[in-house]
């Protein structure tokens, strides 16, 4: 059953002093639920990524509420929020953000290794979210030696793998070509359907907007409409558009 | 997260051994430093570790062993007088000059011990006979005497050879193992009175004299006792040593240009591990920033970079120190270069790295905790 996984409620945002201030978000309200691929969707500057990371709890919004799992993350410690964070969210960032020097197992098995579990068990888990993104014969493989889409699966594993009831995800397709990105989103779409996952994408890829369950158009630091089905989204992006 | 932190330094093989090699080359110089300051230093008091008797009575302006204000014979009788002295035997010191039968001349360090009991003669004879020091122009020189004396020589000089002492005659009857001069020449032993003569006649010629406490006193009391009744400067074996060490301390340049090849090693291993670090940190921001989004705490990340930091310590640190004992035990032994590695070096050394790693590791953790995990959304 649907319930609701993230509350922001009148959030605002800006960057900078004087006559530098930038507002980014104003009293921007939004929610997402969880067993559904939300789609946080607008133009390049418009505060999606802003909103995505003051949900992450990386970044302290100016003023609002938010709650993200019924724990108001603005009224916690920083490391309570980091400790919030290893436990309840997985990340998937637009440059996949892998460590070079390790392994896909051991890039995987870092929020595992985060949360204190011991590096055998991790490296066991790990090797079988590998297996999930179907790159379980890429386990010992650098970064370096994987192509953009392997890489960004293997992120997808790393989100997945000590999993987490909500997933966030920064662009996860804007490095990838076509193919691989319909895949990534393939992928996504299907973390969504298990375990009564919220899956939160913020993107402006529009070949992807078939995958969401709902969508929530911003503008201006501000959400201009939310769409709630995938015939509403359809007939506001007609594909090929 | 420390295995995570290891990987992630080990991967970056350019830093890694940019790191490693700055620790060590500053544990090389400091190290190297400070071992050839103990070696010069226990060079200073290169008679007093030839010649251990438990307490030196000397002149009272003298400051120092190889200080020779020479005293009258009659205050050995003197130093006898003295309540509580076992024994006391005069001892000369004089820096002469040896002449070979080919002509060339050596500086050395005579030494004339007691006519009697030899008491101060070197402990380790190598060849030959101390005893036959009872027979006319008779000395013992070491090691390093035969070595210097054989230069140019087709066969190296040894027992039953004569070479001269201010124009005297002067024939080897045993060679000795002893420690190195500061002035670089070497020991020749022999009796007191023969010294004497070897020497060109001056008023005064007692170096000075050499006693013991009887049992039940000590050292320091007995030295407290002779200075008292005598009006003469008296020292214990260590007291006296420390006083020569530091008297080469204050009136010499040594300390300062040692000292400046210590800091030097300091700034080098701080300038270079702490740039290197901060670099490699700077590279690492944005992993280090999504660990952080990914819920590693602020402690996890600083653990992460000080066991770096650390590990890197410890690696140059211990190939620093290999490099200098190598040298030291092999190269310069070779030149002799005085080269003295107290137990105490690797110690200061091990701190002074720390501190250097200490350093480095704050630049890099700063930076890290301030870090906003944002920035892997951006």
């Amino acid at each position: 059953m649907a319930t609701l996984g993230i509350r922001v409620q009148t959030v605002n945002k800006s960057f900078g002093r004087g006559e530098a201030r930038t507002v980014v978000l104003k009293e921007t309200t939004f929610s997402a639920e969880t067993g559904r691929l939300t789609m946080l969707v607008g133009p390049s500057g418009c505060g999606k990524t802003t909103l995505l990371s003051i949900i992450a709890g990386t970044l302290h919004a100016d003023s609002g509420e938010i709650e993200v799992l019924g724990q108001r993350l603005d009224q916690m410690k920083s490391n309570s929020v980091a400790k919030f964070r290893a436990k309840n969210l997985g990340f998937i960032f637009q440059q996949f953000n892998l460590i070079p020097t390790l392994t896909a197992a051991e890039n995987v098995s870092v929020p595992l290794v985060i949360q204190g579990h011991p590096y055998r068990y991790a490296e066991k888990k790990a090797r079988e979210a590998l297996e999930w993104v179907d790159l379980a014969d890429h386990a010992n493989f650098l970064p370096t030696k994987m192509s953009g889409g392997q890489m960004q699966r293997v992120a997808i594993a790393r989100a997945l793998v000590h999993e987490p009831p909500i997933i966030l995800c920064d662009e996860p397709t804007s490095s990838l070509d076509s193919e691989n990105g319909q895949q990534v989103m393939g992928l996504l779409r299907k973390a969504a359907g298990q375990h009564d996952r919220l899956v939160l994408v913020v993107t402006h890829d529009n070949r992807t907007y078939r995958f969401a369950d709902r969508m929530a158009e911003m503008e201006d630091g501000r959400i201009l409409r939310v769409l709630e089905t995938q015939e509403e989204i359809r007939a506001h992006h007609p594909p090929g558009e | 997260m420390i295995r995570i932190a290891l990987k992630m330094l080990f991967g970056d093989r350019g830093k890694y051994l940019m790191l490693i090699s700055g620790i060590t080359f500053a544990t090389l110089l400091m190290a190297q430093g400070m071992s050839l300051f103990c070696g010069l230093m226990s060079w200073t008091f290169s008679t007093m570790r030839n010649v251990h008797v438990p307490v030196w009575v000397a002149d009272p302006k003298v400051e120092q062993c190889n200080d020779n204000k020479p005293m009258r014979d009659t205050d050995t009788t003197r130093v006898r007088s003295v309540d509580g002295v076992a024994w006391a035997v005069p001892f000369f010191q004089n820096l002469s000059m040896a002449r070979m039968q080919d002509g060339t001349s050596k500086m050395v360090t005579l030494i004339g011990l007691d006519n009697n009991t030899l008491i101060g003669a070197p402990t380790k004879i190598v060849a030959g006979r101390l005893e036959d020091l009872s027979m006319p122009n008779t000395v013992v020189i070491d090691e390093f005497g035969v070595e210097r004396f054989s230069a140019g020589r087709d066969k190296k000089i040894g027992i039953g050879d004569i070479f001269e002492i201010n124009d005297r005659e002067a024939r080897i009857v045993a060679i000795c193992d002893s420690y190195r001069s500061f002035t670089g020449g070497p020991y020749v032993f022999t009796t007191y009175d023969r010294a004497v003569e070897y020497t060109p006649n001056q008023r005064k010629m007692l170096s000075f004299v050499l006693a013991a406490p009887q049992a039940g006193i000590s050292d320091e009391e007995l030295a407290t006792r002779i200075a008292a009744q005598t009006g003469l400067a008296a020292f214990t074996h260590h007291a006296f040593a420390w006083s020569t060490i530091m008297w080469y301390i204050r009136n010499t340049g040594i300390p300062i240009n040692v000292g400046t090849i210590v800091i030097i090693g300091f700034i080098i291993g701080a300038a270079i591990s702490g740039q290197t670090f901060y670099s490699f940190v700077l590279e690492n921001t944005r992993h280090f920033a999504a660990l952080r989004a990914m819920g590693a705490s602020s402690g996890d990340l600083t653990a992460m970079l000080l066991a770096q930091a650390v590990l890197v310590g410890f690696i140059g640190y211990g190939t620093g120190l290999g490099v200098v004992t190598f040298l030291g035990t092999n190269l310069l032994k070779l030149g002799k270069v005085p080269f003295l590695m107290l137990w105490q070096i690797p110690a200061v050394v091990g701190v002074a790295v720390m501190v250097i790693v200490a350093i480095s590791a704050v630049i890099g953790i700063a930076r890290i905790v301030r870090l906003e995990p944002a920035i892997v959304f951006r």
